[in-house]
């Protein structure tokens, strides 16, 4: 028949397009971004030499890894990192984008400030609160010093460098998680706050009751983007502490050590490994975050 | 929420003032910093305004740091990389929402596996091809991973499956060829989504710190974000000159928000609308 001879021939003409059109990301995602990853799994059965050789070497490399205390220090500093920044990140970013939904004069001026430290580099941010922190001339301490507080080494003392980096953390992950907030605020009708305020409903009732229930769809997404993020911790830490810092153990993310073993002193083997470890850790928490969720996300 | 009380409204605003007090202040303390000499910047107590604007620390930066090529590296790299992933992500986006064709879920979810792979499990092989092609300390070496983004397909995708079929069943009729539904048709109508898109790939383009340290260790081919890292090492505790280079880094993408700042934040909105 001509008409199915027809749509057979447009069929195969969609079909090159199709292979066309996705060709060239393809490649690159290939290329650069798939094929990469099965290579570097490969690479952490491997021994690496000088020159850029390497030898099969078996579970070697994950020994050597489990036996590091420091790589263990780096696993816990980010595991800690994340666990602590990400859920005062959120709160803060739900208050203020409640704060910032309301009918008020400069939104917008408040809004542009907050989203501030989204776009600035977080080199430049690391550069910035290393000198806010700075034990001796830092103005956070000075104004510590108006209350007689007296301020701790914030970035050399072990017992504070965590906290610093997940202050930091915190200050500069307000702003996105904030705008996309707002945005799944803004998507809540008005009339159920109406209707809860015709049965007497204060603000705190309404908040508990219908903002966070509705918002939590929108809560969840953000949990999931930081908590992918705050794992890959690296840009400001690497600007804040430098390796020689005597609390560097106490502050050195899982990316910090993997950069200085892959592309500091040449230990692509562990690194691979280190990379892989870190990588379950993400999947395992992405499932679980998406397992759980049905215990608290309302979806209507 | 119709009526809020005075109070109430005098609550919010304070709260607001101390938070944004908070998120502004660091920036402000940079630049007063960048105009201080040495000795006031490490006057105890503190002086919040300098004597006399010290702008030599700026000249400093420059004599001491090819930053004019920092500025045009940062420039270029994010320019070609935007231009880039949005033709690119929006032809592949293209033909997942739109053209029927062979393994096109397969390729689709091969797409969205990309997205779950944290950057450490491909930086060690994708530092090796640069090294292989000898492009180290190049700008290509800064581009040519940053060109391919499922993350870009995946948003624009989700553009194109919102509009209606009727225009393009319009078009095909005309003869249009795909190319020219593509073209015309469909990629004016996904303005929004290619907006949202240019923004996140120059903010993350100008901001990318990890590879073009790993890449490019000639000063000369420098990021501005790797610029700093290497003024760092030299000013290890000369604030005021550190935070001039912090500033001369910044203040671009800080102007460009400023003026596009509804495109800023709704761009980012939309992700999470969209993901």
């Amino acid at each position: 028949m001509d008409i199915k001879k027809q749509k057979s021939t447009l069929r195969k003409n969609d079909m090159y397009w199709g292979y066309l059109f996705i060709a060239p990301t393809l490649l690159g995602l290939l290329i650069f971004y798939i094929f990469p990853v099965f290579q570097t799994f490969f690479y952490s059965f491997n021994d690496w030499g000088d020159f850029g050789s390497y030898s099969w070497s078996g579970l070697e490399n994950y020994e050597e890894m489990f036996a590091n205390p420091e790589i263990w220090d780096s696993f816990r500093n980010t595991l800690i990192y994340a666990f602590v920044m990400v859920p005062i990140s959120i709160a803060i970013s739900i208050i203020v984008a409640v704060l910032l939904n309301q009918k008020i004069k400069g939104l917008t001026f408040y809004r542009t400030l907050f989203f501030l430290p989204v776009v600035t580099m977080p080199a430049a941010i690391g550069m910035i609160w290393k000198w806010l922190y700075n034990a001796d001339y830092g103005i956070i301490n000075h104004i510590l010093g108006w209350f007689s507080i007296p301020g701790p080494d914030w970035l050399t003392d072990p017992n504070w460098v965590l906290i610093s980096i997940i202050i930091v953390g915190t200050w500069g992950a307000i702003g996105t998680n904030m705008v996309i907030l707002l945005s799944g605020l803004q998507g809540i009708p008005k009339s159920l706050y109406e209707a809860a305020s015709l049965d007497g409903a204060g603000p705190t009732y309404s908040f508990f009751k219908i903002t966070l229930p509705l918002l939590s769809p929108t809560i969840f997404f953000v949990a999931v983007i930081s908590f992918i993020s705050a794992f890959q911790v690296f840009d400001f830490i690497f600007m804040m502490v430098s390796p020689t810092n005597p609390a560097i153990d106490s502050a050195q993310s899982v990316i910090y050590l993997f950069y200085h073993y892959a592309f500091v002193i040449g230990e692509k083997g562990i690194a691979a490994a280190i990379a892989f470890v870190l990588f379950l850790v993400i999947l395992v928490l992405t499932i679980l975050q998406f397992r759980l969720q049905k215990r608290w996300v309302h979806y209507e | 929420m119709e009526n809020i009380s005075n109070t109430r409204k005098v609550v919010i605003h304070a709260l607001l003032i101390i938070g944004s007090i908070v998120m502004v202040g660091p920036f402000l303390w940079m630049v007063l910093t960048s105009l201080k000499t040495v000795g006031e910047a490490a006057q105890i107590p503190p002086k919040i305004f300098p004597e006399v604007f010290q702008w030599s620390n700026y000249k400093e930066v420059f004599s001491s740091f090819p930053f004019a090529e920092f500025y045009w590296n940062t420039f270029f790299t994010t320019v070609i990389k935007t231009i880039g992933q949005l033709f690119l992500c929006s032809l592949a986006a293209y033909a997942f929402a739109r053209i029927k064709f062979p393994g096109r879920n397969f390729f689709f979810i091969l797409y969205l596996s990309v997205l779950m792979i944290p950057p450490q499990a491909f930086l060690i092989p994708q530092y090796q091809i640069i090294a292989n092609l000898e492009l180290l300390n190049t700008l290509t070496a800064l581009i040519l991973p940053g060109l391919f983004s499922a993350f870009g397909t995946f948003l624009l995708r989700q553009f194109f499956m919102t509009m209606p079929d009727e225009l393009e069943e319009a078009a095909k009729i005309d003869g249009c060829n795909h190319f020219q539904i593509y073209w015309r048709i469909m990629l004016p109508l996904a303005k929004p989504g290619l907006i949202a898109l240019a923004i996140f790939t120059i903010i993350w383009s100008w901001n990318d710190f990890l590879w073009p340290l790993i890449v490019n260790s000639s000063p000369d081919k420098m990021p501005l974000s790797a610029g700093l890292a290497s003024l760092q090492g030299q000013y290890s505790t000369n604030y005021p000159v550190l935070m001039a280079g912090t500033f001369l880094a910044s203040w671009p993408l800080i102007i460009i928000f400023m003026f596009f700042q509804k495109a800023f934040v709704e761009g980012i909105a939309l992700s999470g609308r969209k993901g």
